[in-house]
């Protein structure tokens, strides 16, 4: 079912040779969506038992570890499979919340009820799809070449230009600086191929087909490759999964879910923000919003958590407040809001929350680990481009043992911080990490412009850490409840001594 | 009667400087104390889980478990159905149907005999004033803890069950040994743990 590009509609002499999905598989993307389901839900599951085991284990308890394989049926014939320390659990929990009763309470608006979900499921599974989860190679490119020959265009007299180069010029500028990836003619076509394969002949690289043929070979693991967007269309998607959170809050007809969904549309909200403006200085120095492109990028340029530490910072703690995890998990806090937006959910829809949460922590512990972290790279293990099998399971390995690093910093962190209040919570978004970001972006501004070093950007942005948090020391702060007393006598005169 | 000025500690809270400002310093320190303790927990050690089916657990000399029906030295039921357990019963679990006592019991001082007792486990919030208020130490509660039935009328334990039950905690080497309880005419629980030395410090201290 191979599905053949054809060249749109007066457009005929575009040559095929110049297009990365020529050859687009619709029966190998089916395959890689449902591989993608499946692994991610497994993931899901023992994850949450990863979970179940890491809290015992930071509160000195044991954990989940009576389940085996035979999920405790009697007439389990492999006694090997038997009690394995409670790897059985996430199966045994996923047959029990599949067999529980659907239990629809009385009052609730049912069809939004229904809806929230499957939202929340099916926004996180769509954010996950531009997201790698392994090896990935970016397509070859004649962008600089392009590039010559617009210099090219740029340099010529305006007198000697003929309707052809007025018309090019014309649409380049429409196109912006980045909008040609592939010649627009035949001419260009053939003058770009004998630039390209001048310039591979003198640097010793391959010519511009042969890479070409290469890349179509390779496998890509992401569902979408190649989404110029990426990294926004994951923010994008994924801050829709608090219309999950609203909506199931809302449809329950009980206000302590409409108290945990309120919380939730507000902190999403706020963390957006910060969360957007953290990653700008790495789009800005990438160049591109194409993960893929930013984790070739820290190939040759070192690891972004090496020269933006501080949007590093900034950015886990915005996906921790995206994920609603300790100590952002206002949305869903037991101890004041019994079980948040979904008090009222039971069963599979609850579980379905519960794969919804867990999947855009997959997905955004992937995405902390491409910005930040080098995605697949590890110095001296794994290098851009495709290099076979092999090299794309160690890629596999390399890439998802580093998001289970992160996911693990992720449950470490519940059982280290306490919940923030709910002021203190939009304090920290709007007062600390919005200026926070900014600045961090404005130091990667000044580097860039002009064109220092990019270490120079570590101590930079540490200085201006530093700096800033003396400033918010020496800024004048509001009077404070704390400081008229611990303990005392509320009516006789000390209190007014002590209270200022 | 009000706080005097003197007493009154005033405190302010502690000053924050650019380390704690920092908070990141500070959340390094706590997840050091957390990961601590979890690799710990992977060697095996510091926890304080009770395996329980596998593990018994050591519970206190003085637990209040399920209930017996103490017998005399001749293997009489102890209890003279005074109904004086079912008065102070805050849960009137404790049904008691008295009888006269047959007559070869009259030279032991026995008039009265209960002809059934049960006491509804399920009802029973196990606060052990039966047992204080029990004038012949016939009624007590024993270390026995993991008490289940299939339905309710299992749990409603009668004469014959509560008697059964002194048989098996008064069995030479039996699981469930005597409890140590407020006898009739005695001192309080704690000041027979201290004999024992079975109290932990601090009561030994008060």
């Amino acid at each position: 079912m191979a599905f053949t590009w054809k060249p749109p509609k007066g457009h005929e002499e575009w040559s095929t040779v110049y297009l990365v999905f020529n050859e687009w598989n619709f029966v190998i993307t089916l395959i890689l969506i449902a591989t993608v389901m499946g692994v991610v839900q497994g993931t899901c599951a023992y994850l949450i038992l990863a979970e179940r085991k890491i809290s015992a284990w930071a509160q000195d308890r044991v954990g989940p570890n009576r389940v085996g394989f035979d999920l405790g049926f009697d007439f389990f014939p492999f006694t090997m499979l038997k009690g394995l320390g409670g790897l059985g659990q996430p199966i045994a929990d996923g047959i029990k919340f599949l067999l529980k009763e659907q239990v629809i309470p009385g009052g609730v608006d049912v069809l939004f009820y229904l809806i929230a979900p499957c939202l929340a499921v099916s926004t996180a599974f769509m954010a996950i799809c531009v997201v790698p989860f392994g090896a990935t190679a970016s397509p070859p490119s004649l962008l600089d070449y392009r590039t010559d020959a617009q210099v090219r265009l740029a340099t010529k007299p305006l007198a000697s230009f003929t309707d052809d180069d007025r018309a090019l010029l014309d649409q380049y500028r429409k196109e912006g600086p980045r909008g040609v990836v592939w010649p627009r003619s035949r001419s260009e076509e053939e003058l770009l191929l004998k630039a390209d394969a001048a310039h591979a002949k003198a640097t010793g690289g391959k010519p511009y087909p042969e890479r070409l043929k290469e890349f179509n070979n390779s496998v890509q693991f992401v569902i979408a490759p190649h989404v110029d967007i990426g990294v926004v269309f994951v923010m994008a998607i994924g801050s829709l999964g608090a219309y999950a959170i609203v909506l199931g809050g809302w449809s329950s007809n009980n206000k302590y879910s409409l108290l945990g969904s309120m919380r939730s549309s507000a902190q999403l909200i706020s963390y957006e923000i910060p969360m957007g403006m953290s990653i700008l200085g790495v789009m800005f120095v990438t160049g591109s919003l194409n993960v893929e492109q930013m984790i070739e990028f820290q190939h040759a340029n070192g690891w972004n958590i090496l020269f933006q530490p501080v949007a590093c910072l900034l950015f886990i703690t915005s996906i921790f407040a995206e994920c609603n995890r300790v100590p952002f998990d206002l949305p869903e806090a037991e101890q004041e809001l019994v079980g948040g937006y979904h008090t009222e959910y039971s069963g599979m829809k609850f579980a379905l929350f519960f794969l919804g949460e867990y999947t855009h922590m997959i997905t955004t512990s992937f995405l902390a680990v491409a910005l930040f972290f080098g995605g697949w790279l590890l110095p001296g293990v794994t290098a851009p481009g495709w290099g076979g099998w092999t090299d794309a399971v160690v890629k596999l390995g390399v890439y998802g043992g580093k998001m289970l690093l992160f996911v693990i910093f992720y449950m470490y962190i519940r059982w280290t911080i306490p919940r923030f209040r709910f002021d203190q919570l939009m304090g920290l978004a709007w007062k600390v990490m919005m200026p926070l970001a900014l600045l961090n972006l404005l130091v990667v501004f000044y580097v860039k412009h002009f064109e220092l070093s990019s270490w120079l950007m570590l101590p930079l942005s540490l200085t201006m850490l530093i700096v800033a948090t003396l400033l918010s020391l020496r800024m004048p702060k509001p009077p404070s409840k704390t400081d008229i007393g611990w303990r005392g006598h509320p009516v006789t005169g000390r209190m007014a001594m002590v209270a200022k | 009667m009000p706080i005097k000025n003197d007493d009154v500690i005033w405190m302010k809270p502690p000053q924050i400087g650019l380390f704690e400002q920092l908070y990141v310093p500070a959340i390094l320190q706590g997840l050091q104390t957390t990961v601590e303790h979890s690799i710990k927990a992977l060697f095996g050690k510091g926890q304080v889980t009770q395996q329980f089916p596998e593990v018994e657990p050591k519970l206190p000399a003085n637990y209040r478990g399920v209930h017996r029906l103490n017998r005399d030295e001749q293997g009489r039921v102890k209890c003279v159905a005074c109904y004086m357990c079912s008065t102070a019963c805050p849960a009137h679990c404790i049904d008691i149907v008295a009888a006269p006592a047959p007559t070869d019991w009259h030279k032991d001082g026995r008039e009265k005999y209960p002809e059934t007792f049960v006491i509804d486990e399920l009802r029973c919030i196990y606060c052990g004033m039966c047992e204080q208020a029990c004038p012949v130490d016939a009624i007590e509660l024993t270390t026995l803890y993991d008490l289940t039935g299939m339905s309710r009328e299992e749990m409603m334990f009668d004469k014959e069950k509560l008697l059964s039950v002194f048989d098996e905690t008064t069995k030479p080497n039996a699981k469930f040994p005597n409890p140590v309880r407020t006898k009739a005419g005695r001192l309080g629980v704690a000041s027979e743990l201290a004999d024992q030395g079975l109290t932990s410090s601090s009561t030994a201290q008060s």
